[in-house]
């Protein structure tokens, strides 16, 4: 799995497997990917948890009538579905459009 | 409050004779109408035909369990989505917002809630890293042996237990809608499933869970439409309907938040048991690459999202526009499971119902082969090739190894769920999901983001994570007092994930500390490249 380092003098194009998990390049691209991620873990978990526990504990306002009979907790519950699905839509728009690229571009110097 | 496996009880109610009295809707449920037969041989016949196909194209071990890595991202979102829609989701929840209001809607958000979850923190990884089950990322630089062994344990359980509900709950639906004997019902699920994965493998079963996934959301589809059409296309017509029928209490937050720590809690076990379900995240070895990976992911998400979204609409309008109401749809069963079936039969006569309760039966069938193919992989690709021939067996052994594990599984499936015929089996969803968030999700978290994860930290963080799961769901009023009948719960709580995940990362964390593994940390190293650039993935 590790390539051998075949010459110390490397072309500064190529980069063997230690080289490239010590560069800062790799680094700030792993510290960047679970940034992200657990910034939309934390909006996750603050619109479903946050919706759950509103339920539980303010009846008063989710009771609250929006429409004739329509209570607040309607569109409350479509929200934390809907809020699910943008946030791994924005995941995947994040990780075509900066990660990927920069994947193949730290991939293309391994060797 | 219930507990995951609620919803799971109510598909076990059998259908008890309507009350006399009212005027009540006629229903040709439960006795074999010809539509249902012509659809459900419809659906198998063609079904079989992509198995012979698939047939030809499953040679290797990696096309049995994986596909081949052939599947594209759309048709694997499909597939995910089919492997996760059970017949428990779509008429459980259908029936629960029927008879409950408001509370089936708060349940159903708890269902896609995971998806989320798992992209941000194990699809890719586990793409990159494993080849066949999530016990190949576990184990990847820890010591196989007891790392696999723990692994298949976490997986097998939680694929057995959630396997038994499934078929004890398909038995008693498909009785209720065909009028079939339970034992037949048993027997033909399994040989039909069993056609699929073992002369199939994973090609004939991804098809037949897109199949399944499509015929499913266009028939709760038309379903949302053909109500929607009756209350002039305004969602709020509908709400009125329901209010003035059964009062504002209807679309307010009931029972099932009445705890907020249990609320929190089954959120826990639904959110982080979706990361540890080994037959969905097997489905990420079928796609080419960590980036399809990711797409299925957003598919996935996309399609549960819109059939939790509009099915409390069919549930509704199941107890609005059925005459007799909720009182016509609990007294067919008790849990309100043919509220959808019913309705369909109401708004699009004999056909439309003989078209739902196949596509119902087409489902249970596409979720247990899913199910046993995982099952089957735990024990043939984990323990026989991995522990027993220390990862050196030839394909062909592998291959005949897969095949025989299915069969076992397949002969144990079916003949459990004629054992447990019958029996109060609800808690076994509620403990399969337990397991899934405190045995395997902790375990494969760790171990792709921890560099001082052992080989002794993961072994102990699966064993406690699924005793106690198993423990404390034992203990608890699901099972102590509603099945062993004793007056009361030992464990006060129906829903353990908040104690029982927490102490699998406790226990995962301490043990590692205290038994540092110098060969671990050093191919972190190696596991990085492969997880984060995918070099050297399968």
């Amino acid at each position: 799995m590790s390539k051998p380092a075949v010459s110390p003098l490397k072309d500064r194009s190529t980069r063997s497997a230690h080289e490239v998990i010590a560069s800062p390049e790799f680094k700030a691209l792993v510290a960047k990917r679970w940034k992200v991620s657990m910034v939309l873990l934390t909006l996750l978990f603050v619109s479903y948890y946050g919706f759950i526990l509103l339920v539980a504990t303010n009846k008063t306002l989710v009771n609250t009538k929006i429409g004739e009979v329509t209570t607040l907790a309607i569109p409350l519950g479509l929200a934390a579905i809907v809020i699910a699905f943008v946030l791994t839509a924005f995941y995947v728009a994040w990780a075509n459009k900066s990660y990927d690229p920069e994947v193949e571009r730290i991939r293309s110097q391994l060797r | 409050m219930p507990s995951i496996g609620a919803i799971q009880a109510l598909l076990l109610t059998q259908a008890a004779p309507a009350a006399a009295g009212e005027p009540m809707q006629q229903t040709s449920l439960g006795s074999p109408s010809m539509m249902s037969i012509l659809f459900f041989f419809m659906i198998v016949a063609v079904t079989l035909v992509i198995t012979y196909w698939a047939a030809r194209k499953t040679k290797t071990s990696s096309e049995f369990y994986a596909a081949g890595r052939s599947v594209s991202a759309l048709q694997n979102g499909f597939a995910l989505a089919g492997d996760y829609m059970s017949a428990a989701s779509f008429l459980g929840i259908s029936g629960m917002v029927a008879l409950k209001g408001y509370d089936g809607m708060i349940y159903a958000t708890g269902w896609l809630v995971g998806w989320p979850a798992l992209m941000f923190l194990v699809a890719e990884p586990l793409r990159n890293l494993g080849k066949f089950t999530f016990a190949d990322v576990v184990a990847f630089r820890l010591r196989q042996k007891p790392v696999r062994i723990a692994a298949a344990i976490g997986g097998i359980l939680t694929v057995l237990f959630y396997t038994i509900a499934q078929m004890v709950g398909s038995g008693a639906l498909i009785q209720l809608m065909f009028g079939l004997k339970y034992e037949y019902a048993e027997l033909i699920v399994g040989v039909v499933m069993l056609a699929y994965v073992l002369f199939g493998g994973m090609l004939a079963t991804t098809w037949v869970q897109i199949i399944k996934a499509g015929l499913l959301l266009f028939g709760v589809s038309l379903l949302t439409v053909l109500v929607l059409a009756k209350f002039g296309f305004h969602p709020g017509n509908i709400y009125a309907a329901v209010v003035e029928k059964y009062g504002q209490t209807a679309l307010e937050p009931g029972g099932i938040v009445a705890s907020p720590v249990e609320a929190v809690s089954l959120g826990l076990a639904l959110m982080f048991g979706l990361l540890g379900l080994p037959h969905i995240l097997m489905r990420f070895y079928t796609v080419p690459d960590a980036k399809a990976a990711r797409k299925s992911v957003l598919y996935a998400t996309g399609l549960i999202g819109y059939f939790y979204i509009i099915i409390p609409i069919v549930g509704f309008g199941a107890s609005v526009l059925m005459p007799g109401g909720r009182k016509f749809i609990s007294g067919i069963d008790g849990g309100g499971n043919m509220a959808a079936p019913l309705l369909a039969e109401l708004l699009g006569g004999t056909a439309f119902l003989g078209f739902i309760a196949a596509v119902a039966f087409a489902t249970i069938l596409a979720v247990v082969a899913g199910l046993t193919l995982a099952g089957a992989s735990a024990y043939s690709h984990d323990i026989y090739v991995n522990v027993i021939k220390g990862g050196k067996a030839t394909e062909e052994e592998q291959v005949k190894a897969a095949k025989i594990a299915t069969i076992i599984f397949g002969v144990f499936a079916v003949g459990l769920g004629i054992l447990f015929k019958g029996q109060n089996v609800a808690f076994m969803v509620g403990l399969a999901f337990a397991i899934a968030a405190s045995a395997n999700f902790p375990a494969l978290l760790m171990s792709i983001v921890w560099k001082r994860f052992t080989t002794q930290g993961a072994v102990w963080s699966i064993l406690v994570g699924a005793f106690s799961s198993c423990a404390m769901i034992l203990l608890s009023k699901t099972v102590w007092v509603d099945v062993f009948k004793f007056e009361h719960a030992i464990f006060p709580m129906k829903n353990p994930a908040i104690f029982s995940m927490t102490s699998a990362f406790a226990v995962g964390i301490v043990v590692s500390l205290l038994t540092p593994e110098r060969e671990a940390q050093e191919k972190f190293e190696d596991e990085k490249l492969r997880t984060y650039l995918g070099v050297g993935a399968e």
